[in-house]
């Protein structure tokens, strides 16, 4: 299964993410805070990850990595 | 599990400074992955601008050389040329190539000078709070063009490749953008490309990338994304505005 980790404190919350993920997965967390002071994009449902690293393709700061 | 996909190591650890969804990180992601895939990593000197990508020195991992404003393309000669074994490449924004540098930019390019030269076109002034650039649409409203860009005054925006493509020296220009997955794609092929051609001794390449600037337009970063789709790209058509290994054939 497909494995993505967020350095979450480099995340400023853009959301460009969110709009690439073609299977809809990746969430801003409103309710959480990082370092910088940015809601972070976490991925609601791992198990549906497809690995395609379109996220991590679109990602301006280089938060995720991706494995599979 | 195999990485499927990872930071290069040509980038520090250094957090980037701009802000939230600029597309700045990606183009120097995709500058990093070509040093990285070439294996260049250690014979590269990377020359940053003025403007926002000012402290490019900060996130790339190979040495760096500042320039003063808009003459990246000449320092970039003088390191070259003094070190011919080098991988020398700029990273320029608009105001730096388009306008202050133009002369440099012209003439580094008509010498055939085998450098790689990254344009981060985002039709706009950044770093000095987003005034009109010599690359802003006609109509965009700006600090300063607050009624949009008018044309009878100011004139017309300036197409880089176009113009570029008019010499008979340079090597390779093609334009690319990042608005998305696929245009990321065929960007980091084309910035592959013009370090391919540094090292096979070619001579000048310049990529240019339409940008975008979520801040100073006053956008979503995804809005500002739509944005580069639907009003600056019609304008600045994508595509290889020359490239002589076909015209040789």
């Amino acid at each position: 299964m497909p494995k993505l980790t967020f350095n979450v404190d480099l995340c400023k919350g853009c959301g460009l993410c969110v709009s690439a993920c073609p299977k809809k997965l990746l969430v801003i967390a409103k309710d959480k805070i990082n370092k910088k002071g940015h809601s972070p994009a976490e991925i609601t449902d791992q198990s549906q990850c497809i690995g395609c690293a379109f996220c991590a393709t679109m990602c301006p700061d280089c938060v995720i990595t991706v494995e599979k | 599990m195999a990485v499927v996909f990872k930071k290069p190591e040509a980038l520090t650890d250094a957090p980037l400074h701009y802000c939230p969804g600029c597309t700045h990180g990606i183009i120097h992601r995709l500058v990093a992955e070509a040093i990285d895939d070439l294996g260049i990593l250690g014979r590269t000197v990377g020359v940053a601008p003025v403007g926002c990508a000012v402290m490019a020195y900060d996130y790339f991992s190979c040495d760096m050389v500042e320039a003063a404003h808009g003459r990246a393309p000449a320092v970039a000669t003088g390191l070259k040329r003094a070190r011919p074994e080098n991988i020398v490449f700029t990273y320029q924004g608009d105001g730096d190539l388009a306008s202050i540098g133009m002369a440099e930019t012209v003439h580094a390019a008509t010498r055939n000078e085998n450098i790689t030269v990254i344009f981060v076109n985002n039709a706009i002034y950044g770093m000095t709070g987003g005034q009109m650039a010599p690359t802003s649409l006609p109509g965009q409203v700006t600090q300063t063009s607050p009624y949009g860009r008018d044309v009878k005054t100011v004139g017309y925006p300036i197409k880089v490749c176009e113009l570029l493509s008019a010499l008979d020296a340079p090597y390779y220009i093609e334009r690319v953008a990042v608005n998305n997955v696929k245009n990321v794609m065929n960007a980091k092929k084309a910035i592959r490309k013009a370090f391919e051609n540094q090292v096979e001794g070619k001579g000048f390449s310049l990529i240019e990338v339409v940008s975008s600037c979520p801040t100073n337009w006053g956008m979503t970063p995804e809005k500002a994304l739509k944005w580069v789709e639907t009003d600056m790209i019609p304008y600045y058509p994508l595509g290889v505005y020359r490239d002589k290994s076909k015209e040789a054939e």
